[in-house]
């Protein structure tokens, strides 16, 4: 099983038809639920009249903020959100009322008789504004200056002395803009309320974290809470905490005593957001005449939106990971979230490290060139050894960096064509790092992360029960590879019985890259556990299954294992904000881009991307290598087209037509290497490759512009007006790059 | 305030198949097809003509259900993923986008099935060029289209071989 390209185990359904998602869902008796959506940015409300509305033809219950008065936020340390806006509107598009009705456009024309009175705010919409005092706060609880929402002040070794050890000193600003997951399937959540217990199917990646948050907004036990998730129409981290209109469905679903349906349109998707951040950056590198980092002071800024999210990991996100590729004796860290009149930025693919890998990254190239280093040579030998500790005290076992370059770099012969192709030709290199899996839940408890139960019938039918979400990434697969390799079946004879909290015990949930490893782990621990009965009746392991089980179930009773995962507890040393970064592992990555830039067009196109992967151990290559495709796919649309802007007040581009994604014209090729480093803890070695994939991708973009027009953008995303304003800012530059090339 | 329209009872040319539903006539193809025939293989992601989920074959060509009103398809052919397989044989595309892996959350799955598979009958030896644009109007956020556009190649070369 492991190490082959099997189909995954959805893959008839999915290419049938078959696959339920929560809107193809229905029940007898569904009502329709519509969210009436602010149209002020930032505003009191004055008055909510629902007089009107509630008399249109079909409607059977409207919702206010007066009914569900309790504060909730994904970390415990930003419960500044509630269903419905109470008291005051933050962006254009946050909830304020639900009309529930018999169908949905009885709903929707519902919507228009509600009546809201707003006395207008004036709006805060970039970093530059949040950091003033003399504009109205947002959040007015807040004690923190302007319209900071969270600060983080991070120093490790003496980075005095670094910068004063350093032959050269590098100073640069980048800029990262915001973008979103934009997730084919819009959000979705059916709710049920039916002997005093309350069932949401939705398409979240975190119904464990649902259930915990909608027990307390809805104020009922957890116990008389279930939460499904079916299958997910892509998350990419979209999907990850808990959204109005699942929290509005429960609550109008107990109001009228009926099952309701509340499906997101695109646009409506765009206002839920949770989106990548926009961050602006300083950089500071003191370096060695060989290019030895000395000390490194970072620097970021992130545009949060109107609420916490799960910005306070997002600010740390941004200064957690630099150490974890290269070696830097000092580094200091200082972050900041603001709260502006936007949808709320969260964790989008990467989360918080693609910022601040660009700024890395790109600097390290112009590092390189300045000192006249190979820039691949150069960060082989800058980057963290396996099996030792950063600056910031991460934990790091398997590293495959100096592999994956390696890889991309003898691939693409990039020493041989760095700096020697024609002008507007150019290659580009970088490297990455990301976790697999957060060290620390998002809520302090000292129970597993994850845990799974296997079942074997004595039909010769294993099922493996467990919390994970499937929303595209292959976790259910995962699962059933893992079980019927420990077990020597067949994955066809594995069910997988998973995202359901009264069914399944708890797994964290489909973020931080954790599900193979953690939940991997946890499987693995219970099939082994039903291995050991089984092997106790048969050891030679020589009748067929299904009657070593009846053998095993007739000597043990039912066949039963149970697993689990914790992640270790020396991942991190022990300071304030040491609780993000620490991983039981990290997965590294290397990307190579040739592009070629049309200098009268600005058009960049890519002739190729070629990344290498460190996955620790293969488990199904070709699933692998679509998540490769995947990440650099996205992390392509980052760095050309995809773009959260705002006109004034609002988003400019709420649909998928002007928020540019990339089709399959626009998406380059892509050669995908794995490297395997086999970790001594992930489940049969194996580390995450979701996320990490996509972080490198848009810097070797950057550098391979660099290389072809010798501009350095230090701004995305790379869109022909930028690049034709860089160059023409750059003439010189331009002029002496063309007389140096061939 | 719009009223809401009686139904109309119309016969429809469905998966083979000669049905009669009756629905709302503002009714998009989309919407009857998903709530008033319950077949919810057909996707939704925009719901403007923007994204392709939603791609059925209307007389063997491609076309967006969100944009058609299930009124104007009476006398029409509709082919919707559930109609794709024949006799619980798969379409040689289906096939390949499981041998492949081409299909991850698999929401865009069947729009992306159904315009390859009307590119497979119109022209059985597409390039990468030709799969790249005929699927340039379905979007996918998992696969970066490698898996979909090596899954259409193979499929065309399945099909030939059956020939």
């Amino acid at each position: 099983m492991i190490g082959k390209r099997l189909p995954r185990i959805d893959a008839y359904a999915k290419a049938t038809g078959q696959a339920v998602y929560a809107d193809d869902m229905a029940l007898p008796r569904m009502l329709f639920g519509k969210l009436l959506r602010s149209t002020r940015a930032h505003a009191q409300i004055v008055r909510i009249d629902c007089s009107d509305a509630l008399r249109c033809p079909g409607v059977v219950a409207i919702a206010d903020g007066s009914e569900l008065p309790v504060r909730y936020g994904i970390l415990p340390s930003s419960q500044d959100e509630t269903v419905f806006a109470i008291g005051k509107v933050r962006y254009v598009g946050e909830p304020i009322a639900a009309v529930v009705a018999e169908d949905e456009l009885l709903a929707q024309q519902a919507l228009s008789r509600i009546r809201v009175e707003y006395a207008p705010l004036p709006s805060v919409m970039t970093i530059e504004d949040a950091l003033r005092d003399d504009l109205p706060k947002i959040h007015e609880d807040s004690r923190k200056a302007g319209n900071v929402h969270k600060e983080a002040h991070l120093v490790f070794g003496d980075l005095e002395a670094g910068f004063a050890a350093a032959d050269h000193v590098f100073e640069d600003d980048y800029f990262y803009e915001g973008n979103t997951h934009a997730a084919m399937e819009e959000h979705s959540a059916l709710a049920q309320c039916s002997d005093g217990k309350i069932t949401i199917w939705t398409s979240s990646q975190t119904p464990h974290y649902l259930h915990r948050i909608a027990a307390s907004v809805l104020d009922v036990p957890a116990a008389r809470l279930r939460i499904v998730a079916p299958f997910i129409g892509g998350g990419f981290g979209g999907k990850t905490e808990p959204f109005h209109h699942e929290l509005a469905a429960a609550h109008l679903a107990r109001k009228t005593g009926r099952p309701v349906k509340f499906t997101l349109t695109r646009e409506e998707v765009f206002y839920a957001h949770r989106g990548r951040h926009p961050v602006k950056m300083k950089i500071k590198t003191g370096v060695k005449n060989d290019g030895t980092i000395t000390a490194c002071h970072l620097q970021t800024w992130l545009d949060g939106g109107a609420y916490g999210s799960y910005g306070i990991a997002s600010t740390y996100y941004t200064g957690a990971l630099t150490p974890v590729t290269y070696e830097i004796p000092a580094y200091a860290f200082d972050g900041c979230r603001v709260y502006t009149n936007k949808p709320p930025c969260g964790p989008k693919r990467g989360h918080g490290t693609p910022q601040p890998r660009f700024a890395v990254e790109a600097q390290l190239d112009k590092i390189a060139d300045a000192l006249g280093l190979d820039a691949a040579e150069y960060r082989k030998r800058i980057a963290v050894e396996p099996h030792s500790r950063s600056v910031n005290g991460l934990r790091i076992t398997s590293c495959g960096l100096r592999e994956c370059i390696d890889a991309v770099s003898d691939r693409t012969h990039y020493q041989r064509k760095h700096a020697a192709l024609p002008l507007g030709r150019g290659i580009g290199l970088a490297a990455s790092t990301y976790m697999c899996g957060a060290g620390l839940p998002i809520y302090w408890n000292a129970m597993p992360h994850s845990a799974a139960i296997v079942k074997a019938d004595r039909g010769g039918g294993v099922t493996v029960y467990c919390g994970v979400s499937e929303c595209g990434q292959g976790s259910q697969n995962m699962l059933a590879v893992i079980v019927a390799e420990t077990l020597g079946i067949d994955t066809k004879d594995v069910s997988v019985c998973a995202g359901d909290t009264d069914l399944a015990p708890v797994d964290l949930g489909s973020y931080s890259s954790r599900v193979t490893f953690m939940a991997g782990n946890a499987a693995r621990q219970a099939a082994d556990s039903v291995r050991a009965q089984i092997d106790a009746v048969d050891p030679e392991r020589t009748m067929p299954f299904p009657q070593a089980v009846a053998l095993a179930e007739a000597r043990f009773g039912p066949l039963v294992g149970v697993g689990s995962y914790t992640p270790p507890k020396d991942l991190s040393g022990d300071y304030k904000g040491s609780g993000v970064g620490p991983s039981p592992a990290y997965s590294y990555s290397a990307c190579v881009a040739e592009v070629s830039v049309d200098l009268e067009t600005g058009r960049v196109d890519i002739e190729k991307i070629t990344l290498a992967h460190d996955i620790g151990r293969s488990l199904n290559p070709a699933m692998v290598e679509g998540q490769i495709e995947g990440g650099v796919y996205m992390g392509v649309g980052e760095a050309f087209f995809e773009a959260s802007t705002f006109r004034d007040v609002l988003h400019l581009t709420p649909n998928l037509l002007e928020y540019k994604t990339p089709t399959s014209l626009d998406t380059p090729d892509v050669d995908t290497i794995i490297v395997e480093t086999d970790d001594p803890e992930g489940p049969f070695g194996a580390k995450e490759v979701g996320q990490g994939p996509l972080v490198p991708i848009v810097p070797a973009i950057a550098n391979a512009i660099a290389d072809a027009i010798g501009v350095r953008l230090n701004a995305t995303p790379f869109t022909p007006e930028r690049i034709l304003k860089a160059v023409a800012n750059n003439d010189r530059a331009l002029r002496l790059h063309a007389q140096a090339k061939p | 305030m719009v009223p809401t329209a009686s139904k109309v009872l119309r016969r429809l040319r469905l998966n083979g198949a000669s049905v009669e539903c009756a629905f709302s006539p503002n009714k998009t193809l989309l919407e009857v097809l998903r709530e008033d025939l319950g077949l919810t293989g057909t996707k939704h992601g925009c719901e403007l003509g923007q994204c392709g989920a939603c791609t059925v074959l209307i007389d063997g060509e491609p076309q967006l259900a969100c944009l058609l009103l299930a009124v104007d398809c009476e006398d029409r052919e509709i082919l919707t993923i559930e109609g794709l397989a024949k006799h619980g044989r798969l379409h040689p595309l289906q096939k390949a986008f499981i041998d492949t892996g081409a299909t991850q959350c698999g929401y865009c799955t069947p729009g992306m099935i159904l315009s390859g598979a009307a590119l497979l009958s119109a022209n059985p030896n597409p390039t990468k060029e030709d799969a790249k644009a005929a699927l340039s109007g379905n979007l996918c956020r998992c696969t970066g289209y490698a898996k979909i556009i090596e899954a259409v190649m193979l499929a065309a070369e399945a099909m030939r071989h059956d020939r």
